[in-house]
């Protein structure tokens, strides 16, 4: 290639270069760079890079003499949803454009983004199906492996129950894939269906969702540009979502806007804030109520808006009182005149927004604390209007997309829950018969119970059977389906260990082979199934901001992967030619296609996206047609950059749109709604994407009105409050007459009576606009949230704290139980108060810019595995002196659930980025194992160029009570040099 | 004849390395070898900086005057390139490169280094624009398509400009005047004896 030298040897040397860099201390990019210094490198330095050159081009270079294909893309790490151009020649992905025509990225990439066309070369990608044969990896056909897999699956079903098989999907998945794979769980008759929301945003969706009406981020990435003041508390965009940077950093320039971040560590994003504010990890509540307890004091908060929007900021006054300057500093440690300037620019300096992430989100009290935001964003009135907003930054490429649709333990899509109105709704919509659903079930009650998180999956492998004590469902996991799924995400991987010793049948279907196909010492009953990336196959998927976009294919899938459409068609084909061996009537496929086209063996996107479009009436995912969403990505330089609408010179079709179409988008994709760039905007019309506080809860508590006070969007005809609208609503407006036969006929047809949600004919929805009314409702924002554990937000020290003064007053919740299982936090965090001494460092997680999620994929691609070479840790000077640890030295680290001896080996990266007593690791390695390393478990050639210990081989136990969101943020370790 | 030069501006450099993976996408450099990498100072302190490096293609450049072998050469853009045929491995631009832009495929002294290697601006080589020689030996030439270095256009917060001196200096003022500071353009002293005055 670019350097000559004899191919053969190079070509040898290239694996065990690659490794190099990881047993003969190659150097972390951090230090390497440290030592380096800016004007010159040493050849010393030089010399510690593992050398390899040469790689056969491929690719490269483009013939320009030969016709190039571009084509569009999403990339496939973050939310930012940044468009990919793809220079493809011959079949062949050659080259990688800027899209300056996007209004998200102009352009721009991160490290993740800049590399994506690695992902399609592909060398360390699963190429064809495998299983595990006493301990090695065998190859087989896909019917052949799809067949074994409908037998064991239907072998549990038959002994064990629907429960027993977990399905957990992935944020990875297009919105169609998503949507197909919880239709394929409802289909196969379990709530046992999850995904990465769980451990990322799950506690944000319940939190905010119960608080205002929708969990999602309500302004967008762009409206940032609009803030006078922004608190990031709890995230690191500049490495999580670096391309959110760009604006952040131009509304910081542009408005000369204050930028506080507010965080235990001291993150790139830190470094370019007007104000950084150093707390205890742990402690957001108090420092929340810290800064409102300034704001009440001052009479700062937006009395106005309270009044008319807000239900129960009374009760949050109450609590507030409690945290004094002194208090809050005797707590988090931040001090009083410092939270004060940062309160006062927040409630004064407007507009202002809140930007949070996995920092507030992954912990035991994850709920609370994004209420606590929230209540702060209401109470300066910072809701509903540009450049304000919770910008909650959510994690995966579509991990909103796929938690719209309902991948998810608690709801079918859209968020429709799981009772029996919903059931009717898409047993509807899919056009099947209720009964008929019952009876994949095992019971009524199952169909309505919550299935299992995948925070606890080994604990329901593992857990008896018992329905007060242990696992309340017929029987153990005895299966589980992994789709684009990471196994070093979730905490306490000691225990997973077992629980994936346990399993009857493991199936890992994935680009790569991930952590779950080597992290157990499994010998049998175990298929990697190779799946293809988003960009071997089309579909839309949901921005953080809402908006929606579509990919479309670049390149066939490569080697013999398939994309998700075609395996989980092929698997339901597998599961009934299985039921019909058994004499068993249960189908899968039939029915779960019914209604889709299928072209070349796998449904289309198109199709399930229609789909989609007559059902997810709740959140507005009706009007975004496959058609409108290719519009917007053909047109994407007509958006503006700020508002991100199409503007004047856009074509007819798109003219006024929100780009993406962010939901909600009500109606049929005909009406023309642009989407809805800002949530609960009152300033516009319904019509042009204004909206309202969502009334959810009900109409009065405690003889209070929960419905809003003289507030109302834009152009409504009715001034003032009012509830959701369903036929009897209507009806006493007398709005019903205004329907058209063929709704009336429609609603007939669903039994005469319908909500604004569950009326197919979506008549409800138009004659309200007409009104310029919401058809969910016009009520006020939640402060107290009566409905969950701490309906007012309430400081509880972490399980495991190093303040074990603080745990008789600040004590974490009871035991109790939920989704099945208990959650015993109370008995964990009491036995924990006498560990502590022992484990006197608090352990933080998160992320890293080259890497993503468990990084098995990232980690595989060498242009990025170069830049990270290494798992470590980071330490305070102090500590690591008092440990005599040197910067770049090996270090042990155990935490207190670790089994005895044991820990795990990682470098120390001795900094001042965290306090003392504090260290923090990144999440994205594996492969090792409490200092096994596991390289030659991977199959032959699809081993990650790097790997490493995972963080979670260390955590601890800690479940959020609303939903189960593992505690990977605060634990307690000790670190010993090794 | 535009003056191609790349402008950092430091007080938007995220290290996100975006500059890093789209250079080795573009033009497939080999793992150990960067053309570009980001430095950061006073790593994890408040005052805390991020620059992405790679050759400055600098006006007089000190690598072209202390090549033995005059393998280096300036285009009408003004972009240092040279010549791997000509190169010996010598590593005397190393030493005199005050940003540590000339890479080498392997360790030793004395010409066992091999073939020079270092960021073209997106301009390829002295072979034929575009041809499969050129590629192999020096990577992409988007300055021939018309199009400018990749690792400037895909910069995420586009904190690494490149293009006409003139007009990157122009954006960099604007941007300096609105926001009201701004550390300087990085390195332009250096390589083009020259600042951007506010």
């Amino acid at each position: 290639m670019l350097i000559k030298r004899s191919e053969a040897r190079a070509g040898k040397q290239r694996l065990a270069a690659a490794y190099a860099g990881l047993s003969s201390g190659g150097l972390d990019r951090r230090a390497f760079l440290k030592r380096a210094g800016v004007t010159g490198f040493g050849l010393s330095a030089l010399g510690a890079i593992p050398l390899t050159t040469v790689r056969p081009a491929k690719a490269g270079p483009v013939d320009i003499s030969k016709p190039i294909t571009r084509v569009k893309n999403i990339c496939t790490h973050c939310s930012v949803g940044c468009t990919v151009t793809a220079e493809v020649q011959n079949g062949v992905w050659v080259g990688q454009e800027p899209t300056y025509a996007s209004p998200i990225n102009r352009g721009t990439h991160c490290a993740k983004g800049a590399s994506v066309r690695e992902l399609v070369h592909g060398d360390r990608r699963i190429k064809y199906p495998m299983k595990l044969v006493n301990g090695q990896w065998q190859r087989m056909t896909w019917d052949a492996a799809l067949g074994e897999i409908g037998e064991k699956l239907m072998a549990v079903r038959q002994a064990s129950g629907p429960d027993s098989v977990f399905w957990l999907g992935s944020a990875k998945f297009s919105n169609e894939g998503a949507y197909l794979f919880r239709k394929f769980a409802a289909f196969w008759g379990t709530n046992n269906v999850d995904h990465q929301a769980r451990i990322c945003h799950s506690t944000t969706v319940a939190g905010v969702a119960n608080t205002w009406g929708y969990g999602a981020q309500t302004n967008s990435y762009n409206d940032i540009r609009n803030a006078k003041t922004m608190i990031i508390m709890g995230g690191n965009p500049a490495e999580a979502h670096p391309v959110s940077l760009q604006h952040v950093l131009s509304g910081k320039e542009m408005n000369r806007a204050n930028m506080i971040v507010i965080d235990p560590r001291f993150t790139r994003t830190a470094a370019h804030a007007t104000e950084y504010v150093r707390i205890r990890p742990g402690t957001d509540i108090p420092i929340i109520w810290g800064m409102l307890w300034h704001i009440f004091q001052n009479g700062w908060e937006d009395k106005e808006f309270i009044r008319q929007r807000v239900y129960g900021m009374d009760d949050v006054r109450a609590e507030v009182a409690k945290w004094t300057p002194a208090e809050v500093e005797r707590v988090t440690g931040v001090p009083g005149a410092q939270l004060r300037k940062v309160a006062e620019m927040f409630a004064t300096q407007k507009p202002s927004t809140l930007i949070w992430c996995m920092g507030a989100t992954q912990k035991t009290v994850g709920t609370a604390n994004v209420r606590a935001y929230s209540i702060l964003l209401l109470a300066t009135g910072n809701v509903g209007k540009e450049g304000t907003g919770a910008n909650i930054f959510r994690g995966h490429c579509n991990v909103q997309g796929a938690t719209d649709f309902g991948l998810d333990v608690t709801s079918l899509p859209a968020y429709y829950g799981l009772d029996e109105n919903a059931w009717r709704h898409w047993s509807r919509v899919w056009g099947v018969s209720y009964e008929s659903m019952i009876a994949r079930f095992d019971s009524k009650a199952m169909m309505e119970t919550p299935g299992i998180p995948t925070t606890r999956y080994f604990d329901a492998v593992t857990m008896p059977v018992n329905a007060q004590t242990g696992l309340a469902q017929r029987d153990n996991f005895k299966a589980m389906m992994v789709f684009g799924h990471g196994g070093n995400t979730v905490t306490r991987m000691p225990e997973a260990v077992k629980g994936l010793e346990k399993l009857d049948l493991l199936v890992v279907a994935d680009p790569h082979p991930t952590t779950f196909a080597v992290l157990a010492n499994r010998r049998e009953n175990t298929y990697l199934l190779p799946i293809c990336t988003q960009f071997e196959t089309n579909g839309s998927r949901t921005a953080s901001n809402r908006s929606i976009q579509w990919g479309s294919q670049v390149v066939k899938p490569i080697f013999e992967s398939k994309d998700d459409y075609e395996a989980m068609y092929r698997l339901a084909g597998a599961i009934d030619a299985a039921a019909q061996k058994r004499n068993m009537t249960f189908r899968m496929q039939a029915e779960v296609f019914k209604d889709l086209e299928i072209k070349d063996n796998a449904p289309t996107a198109e199709s399930i996206l229609r789909e989609i479009n007559r059902g997810a009436i709740s959140t507005g995912y009706t009007g975004q047609s496959p058609e409108r969403l290719k519009l917007h990505m053909q047109h994407q330089d007509k958006f503006d950059l700020v508002t991100l609408r199409a503007k004047d010179d856009a074509p007819a079709e798109i003219r006024g749109d929100f780009y993406g179409l962010p939901w909600p988008c009500w109606g049929k994709p005909e009406w023309r709604h642009p989407g809805s760039h800002i949530l609960y905007n009152t300033n516009l019309h319904v019509k042009e994407g204004g909206g309202t506080f969502r009334a959810r809860f009900g109409v009065e508590r405690n003889g209070v009105s929960l419905l809003a006070d003289g507030s109302f969007s834009k152009g409504s005809e009715l001034t003032d409050g009012y509830p959701e609208f369903t036929t009897a609503v209507m009806a006493r407006l007398g709005w019903d007459a205004e329907l058209t036969a063929e709704e009336k006929a429609s609603i007939q047809r669903q039994g005469g009576t319908a909500s604004w949600a569950t009326d197919l004919s979506m008549g409800i929805i138009r004659v309200t606009m007409e009104h310029g009314v919401m058809a969910y409702g016009n009520a006020k924002a939640r402060a107290n949230a009566w409905n969950l554990p701490d309906p007012v937000p309430v400081h509880r020290e972490p399980i495991y704290t190093p303040r074990t003064d603080l745990i008789a007053q600040y004590p974490t919740l009871s035991d109790r139980r939920g989704f099945r299982l208990p959650n015993i936090g109370q008995t964990v965090q009491n036995r924990a108060k006498d560990l502590a001494p022992n484990f006197p460092i608090i352990l933080s997680s998160g992320r890293l810019v080259e890497y993503e999620g468990g990084g098995e994929e990232t980690r595989s691609n060498r242009w990025l595995a170069e830049l990270q070479q290494d798992m470590f840790i980071e330490i305070n000077p102090r500590d690591a002196a008092s440990r005599n640890i040197r910067d770049g030295a090996w270090v042990l680290v155990n935490g207190p659930e670790m089994p005895q001896g044991k820990a795990v080996k990682v470098k120390a990266l001795v900094t001042e980025r965290v306090g003392a007593g504090v260290a923090w690791m990144p999440f994205h390695f594996a492969g090792w194992f409490m200092q096994e390393d596991q390289r030659s478990k991977y199959p032959q050639g699809s081993d990650p160029i790097v790997l490493g210990e995972s963080v979670n081989a260390v955590t601890t136990y800690g479940y959020d009570p609303v939903t189960f969101m593992q505690e990977t943020k605060v634990t307690l370790c000790q670190i010993r040099a090794a | 004849m535009a003056r191609m030069k790349f402008l950092l501006d430091s007080d938007r450099c995220i290290e996100c390395n975006a500059c890093v993976t789209a250079c080795k996408n573009e033009n497939e450099v080999p793992w150990g070898i960067n053309r570009r990498r980001v430095v950061t100072l006073n790593d994890g302190k408040p005052g805390e900086r991020s620059v992405s490096m790679a050759c400055m293609h600098c006006t007089d450049a000190p690598c072209a005057a202390v090549c033995p072998v005059s393998c280096f050469y300036t285009t009408a853009d003004a972009i240092v390139l040279h010549d791997k045929d000509l190169c010996i491995g010598c590593g005397y631009c190393f030493y005199a490169c005050p940003f540590g832009a000339p890479q080498y495929p392997r360790i030793g002294n004395f010409g066992s280094r091999g073939k020079m290697d270092k960021c073209t601006y997106c301009a390829g080589g002295p072979q034929a624009d575009n041809s499969e020689a050129e590629f192999i030996q020096y990577g992409a030439n988007r300055i021939a398509e018309g199009k400018l270095p990749l690792c400037a256009e895909m910069c995420s917060t586009k904190a690494l400009l490149a293009g006409d001196g003139e007009v990157i200096a122009q954006i960099y003022r604007e941007r300096v005047q609105r926001r009201g500071y701004g550390a300087g353009a990085w390195g332009w002293r250096t390589a083009y004896r020259e600042t951007v005055a506010i």
